[in-house]
């Protein structure tokens, strides 16, 4: 079975959520919609305090070419545009919107009707893509019209759909591909003829049995579309790794994956695609999964952008007592809170809630030079090296030994016997190297 | 047997002049010519390496000062006055009366004042906790307490308080070198005159958010009510984005502010203690 070569690990899946159904979850009473949700420029906002917005209704216009459109997710009345704490833990503006009766704006379908054909140009879906302000949802975040226009002078050859979901835990993907398997196909296809390619490969690890299943079979009435089991292994998810276990190619350090002929979209980006070109629905709502072990009733919610992390965890039976830590995203890449009414996003794919014990972190012991770390690298770098001349300000040094490289996956981190803050350093590394090199261009 | 004798010495000594020759030629034409004033202004300076100065050491800061032959621009922190007014001897200038400066941290933020929400596990430095989060206590302004500047500091002038896990400046040992200023990624501390008799009113808080908002986080945040800036006759108090600033430069140290702050923001240090409104008494305790 196909995987990457080099590293990876293996933690504890615990997909607990799996075969809970997607639920839509009930709007709350005011929603704060962030005006950077996505990579790059935060979007201007085109509605002010007073105004009334109908679901759907364009709020902020994303105005750089790296950057996103942002619409109301639900029908109300501004009530302000203020900062609030998003998952970065500092304040954003965001704009808030006061709840009432549902109102959808003109022109988008929202029955369950499938519409498979599509007749718009290449030029054409972009620009949807763009109005609707469709983003990558696998967490990046970046700006997927963006991601649809093949540069001068580049090819893509295959659209790689990421259907992995190598995080612990989540399961939105997964219920996903289960349930709009349909529709994903459709979106897929779309993508396809914006790129000008005829491969698509879906890549899915085979801890997903069902959803390989329900997938090879429809793939078969899909013209150039794929479906490839992947072994499970972390970090498969990510954009050059599932380039390399799916096609054999390296993308080269500092580029991008158009360097090699390939395009890599997230299963949530293709369904959201299908909807912004064939059901002209903007991205206003996305699925989580509200997961761990100190939740009542994991479950897999349909939410609007926009509403608390709080709803989500009170409508999976409420915190329990011990609770350590609330995070946003999985357990190897997410981010723990430090507010419980930080909004959903377009890149929130999980919640998930820990017990106190769960969250203490292992005892600090010194390095044992088990070079562990060095094995399990999957960008083949040396992290206890790296954590060091970070630690030490060698930045230089740093840059020397390829600290741009790390994607912040966080095995390192997770397979140290010692728990060394491997990550925790190399973060900070990469921050002044990263300020470094923009100093010095 | 003789022959070899002389021809070897000759050989040899022909070589060994030839060399010399060269070496003499080679000496003259690439030489150095230095500045003995380097040497000498290195001899006084501390040479602490600090790289307070923002040079790279004492020698570099040698040669920049005798190359550019002023001393703009120039300032050793840790050899202060003294150590500058004995360079500006040996380049035969004169030196401008530099004011003395010292670090203030700007946060009262304490664990009492400004409660924590929440625990902090990672990595215990400044640097990545800013990366991360607004801080245990929610304000994303105030002090982290993981102490970068108590460890950038080379001097001793710095440690952090175990109460209030705020760090406090040993006003004797700071030499203004700025490295605390460099570490801190909230740029908390900053660099303010000493003052006479080191005496010094500075508002004690970096928070520009709304009144509300930094309140709920911090009993003792500036609010931006602006009542000091009207109190103020010299003009010396700013209010920008709901934050006052106090100019150390226009301040008289008249110490009319402090008791008009609702939240206690500004501070007054090493002042003689307040007497209520007898004004007699008041000069005696000066004296």
């Amino acid at each position: 079975m196909k995987t990457f070569k080099i590293g990876g690990v293996h933690p504890p899946e615990y997909k607990i959520s799996e075969k809970q159904p997607i639920e839509v979850l009930s709007l709350p009473e005011t929603v704060s919609i962030p005006l950077a949700q996505h990579l790059g420029v935060p979007a201007v906002p085109v509605v002010k305090k007073g105004d009334k917005v109908k679901t759907g209704q364009l709020i902020a216009k994303g105005e750089a070419f790296i950057s996103a459109n942002i619409h109301s997710s639900a029908t109300g009345t501004v009530s302000k545009i203020d900062d609030v704490i998003d998952d970065s833990g500092y304040r954003k503006k965001a704009v808030i919107i006061k709840v009432e009766n549902e109102q959808w704006e003109d022109g988008i379908d929202t029955s369950d009707n499938l519409i498979k054909e599509c007749n718009l140009t290449q030029e054409d879906i972009v620009n949807k893509v763009n109005q609707m302000g469709i983003v990558g949802m696998g967490g990046a975040t970046f700006p997927s019209h963006v991601k649809l226009q093949v540069p001068k002078g580049k090819k893509a050859e295959y659209l790689l759909i990421n259907g992995v979901e190598c995080e612990p835990y989540l399961t939105s993907d997964h219920r996903l591909m289960l349930e709009k398997s349909h529709e994903l196909m459709v979106g897929i296809t779309i993508q396809m003829k914006a790129l000008g390619v005829d491969k698509a490969i879906i890549g899915v690890e085979n801890n997903k049995p069902d959803a390989l299943e329900k997938l090879s079979k429809l793939a078969k009435e899909f013209k150039g579309i794929t479906v490839e089991p992947l072994k499970v292994k972390y970090p498969q998810g990510a954009e050059k790794q599932l380039i390399k276990a799916l096609v054999n190619r390296e993308v080269p350090s500092g580029k991008l994956p158009i360097e090699v002929g390939c395009v890599v979209h997230n299963v949530g980006t293709s369904f959201a695609v299908y909807e912004a070109v064939q059901k002209n629905k903007p991205l206003i709502e996305r699925v989580v999964t509200v997961t761990g072990s100190n939740v009542k009733k994991p479950s897999n919610f349909l939410t609007r952008i926009g509403t608390p992390v709080i709803s989500l965890i009170e409508a999976s039976g409420g915190l329990l007592p011990n609770t350590g830590k609330v995070i946003s995203g999985g357990p190897m890449m997410g981010k723990a809170l430090n507010d419980l009414n930080v909004p959903v996003t377009k890149g929130t794919s999980g919640i998930l809630v820990i017990s106190d014990y769960e969250a203490q972190r292992v005892s600090l012991q010194n390095c044992i030079r088990c070079a562990k770390c060095v094995t399990i690298c999957p960008m083949a770098l040396e992290p206890y090296l790296l954590a060091l001349i970070s630690d030490k300000q060698r930045y230089e040094e740093a840059e020397e030994n390829q600290i741009m490289d790390c994607m912040e996956c966080g095995s390192c981190h997770y397979i140290c016997p010692s728990g060394r803050p491997l990550l925790d350093q190399i973060r900070v590394g990469k921050a002044n190297v990263g300020k470094m090199i923009r100093e010095r261009n | 047997m003789n022959e070899v004798v002389l021809y070897s010495v000759l050989s040899i000594g022909g070589l060994g002049t030839l060399a010399a020759i060269i070496l003499y030629i080679v000496a003259q034409r690439f030489k150095v010519i230095e500045d003995p004033r380097i040497d000498e202004v290195e001899e006084i300076l501390p040479a602490a390496n600090c790289g307070g100065c923002g040079l790279a050491g004492c020698r570099n800061f040698a040669e920049r000062v005798v190359k550019a032959g002023t001393l703009e621009g120039f300032n050793c922190p840790p050899g202060g006055q003294d150590t500058m007014s004995e360079v500006a001897k040996v380049l035969g200038l004169e030196v401008e009366e530099q004011e003395p400066m010292v670090a203030v941290v700007r946060c009262s933020g304490s664990v009492q004042l400004a409660p924590p929400k929440t625990k902090f596990e990672g990595l215990n430095t400044c640097a990545f906790a800013h990366s991360l989060y607004s801080g245990q206590s929610g304000c994303p302004y105030g002090c982290l307490g993981e102490g970068d500047c108590v460890v950038s500091c080379a001097f001793d002038a710095m440690y952090m308080d175990e109460n209030t896990r705020l760090p406090v400046v040993i006003e004797e040992n700071c030499v203004a070198c700025e490295a605390c200023v460099k570490a801190c990624p909230r740029d908390i501390i900053e660099m303010r005159k000493k003052g006479k008799k080191s005496r010094r009113i500075f508002v004690s808080c970096i928070n520009r958010e709304k009144g509300g908002v930094a309140r709920k986080n911090c009993k003792v945040a500036c609010i931006g009510c602006g009542r000091c800036v009207k109190e103020c006759k010299f003009e010396a108090i700013t209010l920008e984005n709901n934050l006052a600033y106090i100019d150390f430069n226009k301040c008289t140290l008249c110490r009319k502010c402090p008791p008009v702050c609702p939240t206690g923001a500004i501070h007054e240090l090493n002042f003689p203690a307040r007497k209520p409104k007898q004004k007699k008494e008041d000069k005696s305790a000066e004296a």
